[in-house]
């Protein structure tokens, strides 16, 4: 028996021989397209509306993006591995209720609560990565489970109450700084600087590189020598511990601890990581992608909502677009056989 | 292979997705025509946030908002959660509309506390806020609330229980909203107040979320608990009629009392064809039309809206209680929403 836990995927087997040596090459083609996607739609709103172009409308974008656009970041590191998390914006919703609860409450200080918060996300990855690699279990089961007992437990713990009057030291990253005449909100800086950690690290440590050896075939990085047990599980409690960062950044934005949040974050999170060129099926992709996949569904919304389009249309654009990118990753998996 | 191969499929993946960016662009704007193409600089803007796009109350709300936005010749932005209960997005959509340089925001709010910071950063740019149908905690976190008296509105459907059921041991079951969600508590405590009863008279009390088919569920449940239920308060006509369904299923349809609340199109002639005994209408059109108006007048420099504006609430029924003030169905069908 393999170790291998993902979902049976299109045969593509001969694919992994020359994986390692062109994962540099893998991490910046697929994002092209997105890219002139986000270009064309900036300049589209540019034209058409007079605030879009502001500097404070995109840091607006931004801020409104940070929160699944961390999600993404964990996302994009398991769906590398041909995995999928359901259950991240409900881990989140969890961290935040109970960072919200037992700092505003008093129990814990704000630093020892935010401390906890981690600490529980990334025992929920943890938890997550040890099922998916140890019994095994197919991902989207094991997260589709794992969704509804921490969407259960958040309920639970806050007993469907919104937790208000937070500490200042939990808001903070949501308070702003200027840069010239726009004020940027330190989450902003937070969600960027792990961007670009992750990105590095995917593109330029061996960790990264064997992540992607992973994604294309597990049973071939595990005859390399990769450790692909300890990788997997790593990744998910990596991906937990930024949904508990996700889940500060949360609280900071909206100034509560609501039981009700992050109920589509999950999908939120998948439609950016697809929207941004990474393959579900594994092995392709990247971080940087994911953050032009965030940008453009924040951007969609946020220009639509200026030029006084109803919500409805961002939902039926963001669903085109979903199907168009995978569309797009098969055609040309197809093509490069 | 992949060498030569790659370049062009990225380059089919960029023409693809902008092409389809295009194209979906340029579709919507055309085809949107809420006036998002004739948006004059000097026109004055009004935001109106709703909790769902699909639920119908909140459909009406925001065609009557449309109605009055074009008689006063503005310009009507429109928003909505993804769910009832997202919060996140209606941040979202303060923020976008304030950015948009709306004179007024109008908001259903989907969580009254969590609401409060994001509104309060809108008040303080200068924009009206106004909440419609849900009051946020504190209330006065708004400038104003336009909204049905849902304390009223149960009142009035207990009042009319109390009266059909005179004579009669009364043994209530109620299908409320969810825990902690004011509107369903102020209903539920409404309607006790007006039969005269306590929590302790209700021999079962369910969650339903006002959805028909937990509704019914929660009915089928309590039945099983208590077969004798001859009283059900439903905090909507959905709720109302999963219970009916609950009810036809043992052959109780006949010797049990339904109420509810809202008015809604369906549910008024539910009440009509006697599924549903009364229901207390609440008008979602008005609140989005006084609403709009009220941005504008404070707009153009007028008197500013403040505080609790009651916008009616009226009791349906075909089978008139002696003592208790109420309109027939034609009435309510007139005047439904949905």
């Amino acid at each position: 028996m393999t170790a291998t836990s993902t979902p049976p995927s299109p045969p593509a087997p001969y694919a992994d021989l020359k994986a390692p040596t062109t994962a540099r090459r893998l991490l910046t083609q697929p994002t092209t397209g997105p890219l002139a996607a986000l270009l064309l739609a900036c300049v589209y709103f540019s034209f058409s509306t007079d605030q879009f172009l502001t500097g404070g409308n995109f840091s607006l974008i931004v801020q409104q993006v940070m929160v699944v656009g961390v999600l993404a970041i964990g996302q994009t590191l398991i769906i590398l591995t041909a995995g999928i998390d359901l259950s991240c914006g409900a881990v989140m919703a969890f961290g935040s209720i109970v960072i919200a609860k037992t700092a505003a409450q008093g129990s814990l200080s704000p630093l020892l609560a935010i401390a906890l918060g981690l600490v529980v996300c990334g025992g929920f990855g943890l938890l997550n990565g040890l099922l998916v690699q140890k019994i095994p279990l197919p991902p989207f089961i094991v997260t589709l489970g794992m969704l509804n007992v921490a969407f259960a437990l958040t309920h639970i713990y806050s007993e469907e109450q919104t937790v208000t009057n937070l500490p200042g030291p939990l808001t903070a990253l949501g308070e702003t700084f200027p840069l010239g005449r726009t004020d940027i909100t330190y989450g902003s800086l937070v969600t960027i600087a792990l961007f670009l950690l992750v990105a590095y690290a995917l593109s330029n440590t061996g960790w990264g590189r064997h992540v992607y050896a992973l994604g294309n075939s597990p049973e071939a990085a595990r005859l390399n020598g990769i450790r692909t047990s300890r990788l997997t599980i790593g990744i998910y409690t990596v991906a937990g511990l930024l949904y508990g960062i996700a889940a500060l950044l949360l609280i900071s934005r909206t100034g509560v601890g609501d039981p009700q949040a992050g109920q589509t974050d999950n999908l939120d999170s998948i439609t950016a990581v697809v929207l941004g060129g990474t393959s579900l099926f594994g092995g392709r992709g990247s971080v940087v992608g994911t953050f032009i996949g965030v940008l453009i569904v924040g951007v969609f919304r946020n220009g639509l909502q200026l030029m006084g389009v109803a919500s409805i249309y961002q939902t039926l654009i963001t669903g085109v677009l979903v199907i168009l990118a995978v569309t797009v990753d098969q055609i040309s998996r197809k093509k490069a056989r | 292979m992949s060498r030569s191969t790659r370049p062009s499929s990225s380059l089919l993946r960029a023409a693809a997705v902008t092409g389809v960016a295009a194209l979906t662009l340029t579709a919507c704007g055309s085809g949107s025509g809420t006036g998002s193409s004739s948006a004059g600089s000097g026109e004055i803007k009004v935001g109106l946030i709703t909790k769902t796009d699909t639920n119908p109350f909140f459909v009406k709300m925001k065609e009557g908002a449309e109605k009055a936005a074009q008689s006063e010749g503005v310009q009507l932005m429109t928003a909505a959660g993804k769910f009832d209960g997202d919060n996140a997005g209606q941040i979202t959509a303060v923020e976008n509309m304030v950015a948009a340089g709306v004179k007024g925001i109008l908001i259903t709010p989907s969580d009254s506390k969590a609401i409060v910071p994001a509104l309060a950063k809108a008040k303080a740019k200068g924009v009206l806020v106004i909440a419609l149908d849900t009051p946020t905690e504190p209330q006065n976190a708004v400038d104003a609330l336009f909204a049905t008296d849902n304390v009223k509105a149960g009142q009035l459907i207990g009042e009319y229980a109390k009266a059909a059921m005179t004579g009669k041991a009364a043994k209530i079951a109620t299908l409320d909203l969810a825990p902690g969600v004011s509107v369903g508590v102020q209903r539920h405590d409404g309607f006790l107040k007006g039969f005269g009863a306590t929590d302790k008279d209700v021999v079962c009390a369910q969650d339903t979320g006002g959805d028909q088919a937990k509704g019914q569920t929660a009915m089928e449940n309590c039945l099983q608990k208590e077969p004798g239920i001859n009283v059900v308060y439903t905090i909507n006509e959905p709720a109302a009629l999963g219970a009916y369904t609950a009810l036809k299923a043992k052959g109780r349809e006949k010797d049990v009392l339904i109420v509810s609340v809202d008015g809604g199109c369906t549910g008024t002639q539910a009440v009509k064809d006697g599924k549903i005994a009364a229901t207390s209408q609440q008008y979602p059109l008005k609140m989005a039309t006084e609403g709009v108006k009220a941005v504008v007048t404070d707009a153009k420099g007028g008197k500013k809206s403040g505080g609790y504006i009651d916008t009616g609430v009226t009791l349906i029924t075909d089978k008139a209680q002696t003592g208790v003030t109420s309109k027939d169905t034609a009435f309510g069908l007139e005047n439904c929403w949905g």
